[in-house]
């Protein structure tokens, strides 16, 4: 499988190497829908430049990266394009190694299965998935990533988020020191994936056979275990990037500039009209109220899909990037390339032809009503505010479309694929 | 004889006695009570001063350009322990500012329409477009942030404008542009602010407390000419007030306090002259001339006939034997003088009242050595580009400027894009200082020092890109644009005369504001135009609309996540009709098998 892989990064490398080249890149790196006020690459030149002035890069309100990147391109500014394509091309195989595990974890715990006869019902045969047909899975989240327009555009536009997003990927591949290193190390770079702590410690848990049972020693001890190294790591990133710059402005300079919105550039998330828009004393309030929504599906999602720690991570990936304060086309890429990966689930999938269209039509329809509202002014802020709802709205379908199918996917493999009512005439499954 | 005694050593120049003597007696017929205080208390009386000058140049382009100056002077301390309680012709409201907020400088000017260079040659007095206010404050101030906040807010009061909109976010400490011009002893810019309000828009209700502070009001001297029907019938209109410490003598063994308070008007050809190339008080001002303010020591009339030696452009009636040579803006000019002290001034009828007839249009100005123009380029709401454009004319010497930008928060500049061109080659400032803007809370300052090179343009471009605001941050006109202020050159420009540094001699009150330490340049500032920056609004009639929308969302995503978290999948049992279930209760009550 190396073969097509490399051909796969080859290819990758150089669409990359090619739209750098081309006028297009600037025009990209300006999208509102590619950068953020936190990924902009312009804005990490800008703090270059601040520090170069010996101006501290958060005393201005320009500069939202950490630290530690801004001193990583304090010595790569020069290799940014090679940085950024790095990046992806680490990611990608990240991602490749990490659905090969998973997969893996698959067969096993089907031959498992399958030894212990009648673990499944008969009929249910043809909702498990043979190697072969997962043989080429692997490769297509690879390419899913790295050929995705919005992965591409994130790349050209050199948006820290393709950076951020490698340590996130990173994360479910490696084993318990470097797990919660890297993991921190995202959550470092934007406080989200937090988060995603619980899917990678249940997924951690899965690989050493510890159960999840609240009555047993063993679990507490590995959580506690895993939260002193997560933590543990954090608090040393933390130190040394205060030791970087000598001051902790960074920290309200990041993470309050994360959590408060200060600013209200658009984008395609749902944050930036809203809070235009809000009544000065309520706006804490909302504030509160839509931040939360990024943390607190976490623990139902959690014990919902508590043997299902990869299933859980993409759709924490996934209300990560529909809930968060500053999302990017990058945050959304991450979540798609798991897509293949679930690519079983697709005859439960209720509404996804919908949902395509509505994602490809509001990707098309974005820059064209930026422009109607920015450049020729015949259109106003409603109407690019319109298609970020209606993008979110087809994400969430998508999302809750595809947990629908994974649900019902493990209710047929308990229940068998063919449910008989008691009549014996063919039944409906409905959730109640 | 005292307070003739009194006046002549407390007088800011070496004056002539008969002049003194006038100022004598108008001190005399202001009443006793000066004297009943000499004589109650040991202390000496406080020595003060006050002259009056108005300054017309005839511009080449048929315009008139005014100029009132008006001086008190008065040798007190603000700062000592007992208040200050007694005043005579200083301002009572200001000298109470001054000692209540620990003021060391306070310079303030209103400004209508923006003065053009390139037509008029360069102000006595630059001031940008609207309102601006700069004031050092003692190095014994612990909380200026506080004082500025109450100081401007009183300012605001007294001169009936919106200084009260002077916050942290217009607010900048420049670091190297404005330094005090009276006495230093301390340059620490801590205690330096700045600020300008572009938008401010001036007019009769800022006049009338303006003249206020004047000893005579507008009873009597040049302040009668001062009516607003006809000063606001202008080009450009600008009053200011600066009050400053300055030395008395050449050793500055003693300071007094310097109230300068200036009026500058452009008087257009085509408003206000129908067309005829003709200019008099009467048709300037309304109002002629009959006396100078009794207060005042010296009232004077200067006319600029430098480019009109012999009246070959313009004659001047009443003509006036006294010719008098300063030394202004490096450059020698010649002035005809009209004493208004005089009675000789006004003539058998007992009124003055000038008259400027042009005889011929011809003659070319001479085009001033420092200029600069400022626009926005690029298209669209999203980003821009703010050009400032310096030109030297000086053919062979090339002279530093300090250019100072101070740009609200919402148009967030990028200071990696900043470039420096001269003659299409880079220039790289030689200092600059940049202090990022902070959102909500302070502006972008910029301040470089950029060596202009002969006979030159010299082009600063910065990007910035446009934020969207909060619905209640946008004024109430939001598609007229937002003003940015003017930037402000200052620069010691190369004087083809020599200058006059010796501080303590008589000069013309004009010519005498910036201080020069030396002969071989002086010092200029230039304001740019402001700017008028377009932002990208909201749509402000929907905040319920958009927060109902969003809420749907949100509870979309909820209601859908939440729906598969807490439900499980049943098989369908379909339910029984209405009439069956009607049948089957009816049998249950009669004990009779149901239907299935």
């Amino acid at each position: 499988m190396a073969a097509p892989l490399t051909l796969l990064l080859v290819v990758a490398v150089t669409i990359r190497a090619a739209l750098y080249r081309s006028s297009l890149a600037e025009v990209i790196a300006e999208r509102v829908e590619v950068v953020s006020p936190i990924t902009a690459w312009k804005r990490v030149i800008e703090g270059l430049a601040l520090l170069d002035l010996g101006v501290s890069p958060y005393s201005g309100d320009v500069f939202h990266e950490t630290p530690l990147v801004i001193y990583l391109f304090h010595f790569l500014v020069d290799y940014a394009e090679i940085t950024f394509m790095l990046a992806d091309v680490i990611s990608a195989i990240a991602l490749y190694l990490a659905v090969k595990e998973y997969n893996k974890q698959v067969v096993r715990k089907k031959q498992k299965f399958a030894l212990e006869a009648d673990r499944y019902p008969q009929d249910c045969l043809e909702l498990i998935r043979s190697p072969k047909e997962m043989l080429y899975i692997p490769l297509k989240v690879a390419m899913f990533y790295l050929l995705n327009p919005f992965t591409i555009l994130s790349c050209v536009a050199k948006s820290t988020c393709g950076l951020n997003n490698a340590p996130q990927i990173i994360t479910p591949h490696c084993f318990k020191i470097s797990f919660a290193v890297f993991l921190c190390l995202a959550t470092y770079q934007s406080i989200y994936p937090l988060t995603l702590c619980a899917p990678a410690m249940l997924y951690l848990m899965q690989r050493q056979y510890i159960p999840v049972n609240y009555r047993r020693a063993s679990f507490w001890w590995f959580v506690v275990q895993y939260l002193f190294m997560y933590l543990g790591s954090l608090f040393v990133l933390i130190c040394l990037s205060f030791f970087l710059l000598g001051s902790w402005d960074y920290l309200p300079s990041v993470y309050g500039f994360i959590l408060s919105v200060p600013d209200l550039t658009p984008n395609i998330g749902l944050f930036w009209y809203f809070f235009a828009e809000m009544f000065e004393h309520f706006r804490l309030f909302f504030l509160c109220v839509f931040q939360i929504n990024v943390f607190f599906y976490t623990v139902p999602l959690s014990i919902k899909l508590k043997d299902h720690p990869v299933f859980l991570m993409f759709m924490q990936l996934a209300v990560i990037s529909i809930f968060k304060s500053y999302p990017t086309v990058g945050d959304i890429a991450l979540y798609m390339a798991l897509l293949p990966v679930w690519s079983h689930l697709h005859r439960f999938l209720r509404n996804i032809f919908l949902v395509s269209c509505v994602l490809l039509a509001c990707s098309v329809l974005f820059p064209v009503l930026w422009h109607l509202w920015i450049y020729a002014g015949s259109a106003n802020s409603n109407f690019y505010y319109a298609i970020t709802l209606l993008f979110n709205v087809a994400q969430i379908l998508l999302v809750s479309d595809y947990f629908y199918a994974f649900l019902r996917r493990e209710h047929h493999l308990i229940h068998g694929l063919y449910l008989k009512k008691k009549d014996g005439s063919e039944a409906t499954l409905v959730l109640k | 004889m005292h307070s003739y005694f009194w006046l002549l050593i407390g007088r800011w120049e070496a004056t002539e006695v008969d002049e003194a003597a006038l100022g004598d007696s108008a001190a005399d017929k202001l009443g006793v009570r000066a004297s009943d205080t000499f004589v109650l208390t040991p202390t000496p009386q406080p020595k003060d001063d006050f002259q009056e000058e108005l300054v017309i140049r005839p511009l080449h382009s048929g315009d008139i350009y005014a100029s009132f100056q008006f001086r008190t002077l008065w040798e007190t301390d603000f700062m000592r322990e007992n208040k200050v309680s007694h005043y005579r012709l200083f301002p009572k409201s200001l000298g109470q500012v001054i000692s209540k907020f620990s003021v060391r400088e306070l310079h303030i000017s209103f400004t209508q329409g923006y003065w053009r260079t390139m037509q008029w040659g360069q102000p006595f007095l630059p001031s940008p477009p609207g309102a601006e206010l700069w004031v050092w404050f003692q190095d014994s101030v612990t909380d200026v942030d506080a004082a500025w906040k109450e100081l401007t807010n009183v300012l605001s009061g007294i001169f009936c404008a919106s200084l009260n909109f002077i916050d942290s976010t217009n607010t900048v400490q420049p670091s190297a542009s404005f330094k005090p011009l009276g006495i230093v002893n301390e340059t620490d810019h801590r205690f330096l602010r700045y600020a300008t309000l572009p938008r401010e828009i001036v007019c009769t209700e800022n006049l009338t407390p303006w003249k206020k502070l004047l000893p005579c009001g507008s009873k009597a001297g040049l302040a009668v000419l001062l009516k607003s029907e006809k000063l606001f019938h202008s080009s450009f209109f600008s009053q200011t007030v600066h009050i400053r410490p300055v030395c008395q003598d050449r050793e500055c063994k003693t300071t007094s306090w310097e109230l300068r308070q200036t009026l500058n008007v452009v008087f257009d050809l085509h408003t206000s002259g129908q067309g005829k190339r003709e200019w008099s008080l009467f048709k300037m001002f309304s109002r002629t001339l009959t006396e100078a303010c009794p207060l005042a020591s010296s009232s004077k009339i200067y006319i600029d006939v430098t480019d009109n030696p012999q009246e070959e452009y313009f004659e001047l009636s009443p003509a006036t034997p006294l010719l008098s040579q300063a030394v202004v803006l490096g450059d020698r000019r010649t002035f005809s003088v009209y004493d208004l002290t005089q009675q000789v001034t006004f003539g058998t009828v007992r009124s003055l009242n000038l008259l400027i007839r042009w005889k011929s249009t011809e003659g070319d100005m001479l085009r001033p050595l420092l200029h600069a123009e400022r626009y926005v380029a690029g298209y669209g709401l999203q980003t821009g580009e703010i050009h400032t454009v310096m030109y030297n004319n000086h053919p062979f010497r090339s002279f530093p400027v300090l250019l100072l930008d101070s740009v609200p928060w919402y148009l967030r500049l990028y200071i990696h894009t900043l470039t420096v061109t001269s003659k299409g080659k880079d220039n790289t400032p030689s200092y600059i200082h940049y202090q990022p803007s902070k959102d909500r809370m302070r502006p972008h300052l910029l301040e470089m020092l950029v060596q202009l090179p002969p006979h030159s343009v010299t082009e600063v471009t910065v990007q910035f890109e446009r934020a969207l605001l909060k619905w209640t941050e946008y004024t109430p006109d939001p598609n007229h644009g937002f003003y940015v202020g003017s930037s402000v050159i200052s620069a010691l420009v190369p004087s083809s005369v020599a200058m006059d540094t010796n501080i303590t001699q008589e000069q013309p009150l004009f010519s005498s504001f910036f201080p020069c330490k030396e002969e071989s340049s002086y010092f200029v500032r230039v304001y740019t135009e402001p700017l008028l920056v377009n932002l990208p609004t909201p749509d402000f009639s929907m905040p319920y609309n958009v927060i109902c929308l969003t809420c749907t969302v949100v509870a979309v995503g909820y209601g859908s996540l939440y729906n598969l978290l807490t439900r499980s999948f049943q098989i369908e049992e379909p339910n029984p009709r209405l009439a069956k279930k009607i049948a089957n209760f009816i049998r249950r009550i009669r004990g009779v098998p149901l239907l299935s």
